[in-house]
C-alpha cells in the first residue's frame, strides 16, 4: 500500500472529476428546482401533520445524493399519545 | 458588425478582470476597436489592472442614470489607440443599474466600437446578469478546481436562459478560458487535466493560460499583460485566444512542463513548450 502510496500520492485530480460529474448531473437535473428537497418536505409533512398532531422540530430531513439513485429521508418523530387518540 | 462579449464565471478570484483587460488589449494589438467594461458596481478594479485608476471622472453609473454622456465616461488607453475603458461606479450600490439603462449603454457602445468586453462581476446576482444580459457571446473563466468548475457550469445554465439572445432563441456561443493552470500538478494527478474540465463542462476551449507571475508583474504595474511582456507564454495565449475570438482558426497548444528532468537537462533538452 505504502509503495503505491509512493507513485500515487495525492492524486486527487480522479477524485475531483467523479465528484463533479456526480454533482453535476444532478444539479443540472434539478436546475431552477433547487427548492425541490424543500418542498417535498412542507408537502408530506402537511399531508401527515393532517392525520397527527406533529411538531416542527421532531421532524429530521436528509437528502443523499448517489450516482445512480438518490434518498430523501423523512424521520418524524409521532408520540404515543397522538397515536392514542 | 459589433460583437459584445460577456466574460463570466460565477466564484471570484478567477481571473475575470485580468483576462477581461488581457483579451481586450489583445484585440486591440491585432488592430479591432474595443471598449472593455466593467460591470463590478462597488468594487471597480478594471481601472486599476488596466492602469487607468487615476483618470476615472464618470463611470458606467452615471452613464445609466443620465447624469454623464458615453462619451464623458470613456477613457482611452495611453498606450493603444484603439482600447477604451468603461469604469464601474465606486460608491452607488448595484441596485443603480437598470437593464433599460444598460441596455441604452450597450446600443451606444455598438455604434462605436467592433468589441464590447463586459467584465462581470463574480456571483450570480443583479451585476452579474445584467454584465450577460445583451451578450452576443460569452467566455466563462475557469480555474481547475471543483469550486469554480460548479460555479462555471452554474454560470452557462444562465446562459443558455437569462440573456436576451437565449430568450429569443438564438444561439449564444460560450466558450471556455482555463486560467491558472498548472501542467506540472495536472501531470502529476494533483490537479484536473484540461480534458477533464472540458468533459465536465461541455463547451469548446477558447485558450488555456498557466498561472504565472507575469500576470502578477503586469497587473502590479496597471499594464494588461499582453501588453508589458507580449513574449511571455501568458500573453501569447491570451493573444491567440483573442485571435479565436476574432474567428481565426488557432490550434489550442495545452501548456506542458517548464522543468527539465535529470535527462533533459544532462542532453540539454528543453520539454517546455
Amino acid at each position: 500500500m505504502s509503495f503505491l502510496n509512493f507513485f500515487n500520492r495525492n492524486r486527487s485530480a480522479p477524485v475531483a472529476r467523479e465528484r463533479l460529474q456526480v454533482l453535476l448531473a444532478h444539479e443540472r437535473a434539478f436546475a431552477g428546482r433547487s427548492d425541490l428537497a424543500e418542498r417535498l418536505q412542507k408537502e408530506i409533512l402537511a399531508a401527515i401533520a393532517k392525520h397527527i398532531p406533529i411538531e416542527g422540530d421532531k421532524v429530521v430531513v436528509r437528502l443523499e445524493r448517489g450516482e445512480q439513485v438518490s434518498t430523501l429521508e423523512i424521520d418524524i418523530e409521532v408520540p404515543e399519545q397522538a397515536l392514542a387518540r | 458588425m459589433s460583437k459584445v462579449v460577456v466574460v463570466t464565471s460565477g466564484k471570484g478570484g478567477v481571473g475575470k478582470t485580468t483576462s477581461s483587460a488581457a483579451l481586450g488589449a489583445a484585440l486591440a494589438q491585432a488592430g479591432q476597436s474595443v471598449v472593455v467594461v466593467d460591470f463590478d458596481v462597488g468594487l471597480r478594479n478594471l481601472d486599476l489592472v488596466m492602469g487607468a485608476e487615476r483618470r476615472v471622472v464618470f463611470d458606467l453609473v452615471n452613464v445609466v442614470q443620465g447624469d454623464a454622456k458615453l462619451p464623458q465616461a470613456l477613457i482611452r488607453d495611453k498606450r493603444l489607440e484603439t482600447l477604451w475603458l468603461l469604469p464601474a461606479s465606486q460608491t452607488r450600490d448595484k441596485e443603480a443599474l437598470t437593464e433599460d439603462g444598460v441596455e441604452k449603454v450597450m446600443d451606444g457602445l455598438r455604434a462605436r466600437f467592433d468589441w464590447i468586453i463586459c467584465d462581470s462581476p463574480a456571483g450570480i446576482e443583479k451585476g452579474a446578469t445584467l454584465a450577460m444580459r445583451f451578450a452576443d457571446q460569452a467566455v466563462v473563466v475557469t480555474n481547475p478546481e471543483v469550486s469554480s468548475v460548479r460555479d462555471s457550469d452554474r454560470i452557462i445554465g444562465l446562459l443558455d436562459s437569462k440573456t436576451r439572445r437565449a430568450e429569443g432563441g438564438e444561439k449564444l456561443e460560450k466558450q471556455l478560458l482555463l486560467t491558472r493552470y498548472d501542467p506540472a500538478r495536472a501531470a502529476r494527478g494533483e490537479m484536473m487535466k484540461v480534458e477533464d474540465v472540458l468533459e465536465i463542462l461541455a463547451i469548446p476551449l477558447l485558450g488555456i493560460v498557466s498561472e504565472s507571475a507575469d500576470v502578477l508583474t503586469a497587473s502590479n504595474l496597471g499594464f494588461p499583460v499582453t501588453l508589458h511582456n507580449p513574449a511571455s507564454p501568458a500573453a501569447r495565449a491570451y493573444a491567440d485566444a483573442a485571435r479565436r475570438l476574432m474567428g481565426e482558426e488557432v490550434t489550442v497548444t495545452t501548456p506542458k512542463e517548464k522543468k527539465a528532468g535529470l535527462f533533459g537537462r544532462l542532453f540539454g533538452k528543453r520539454v517546455a513548450a
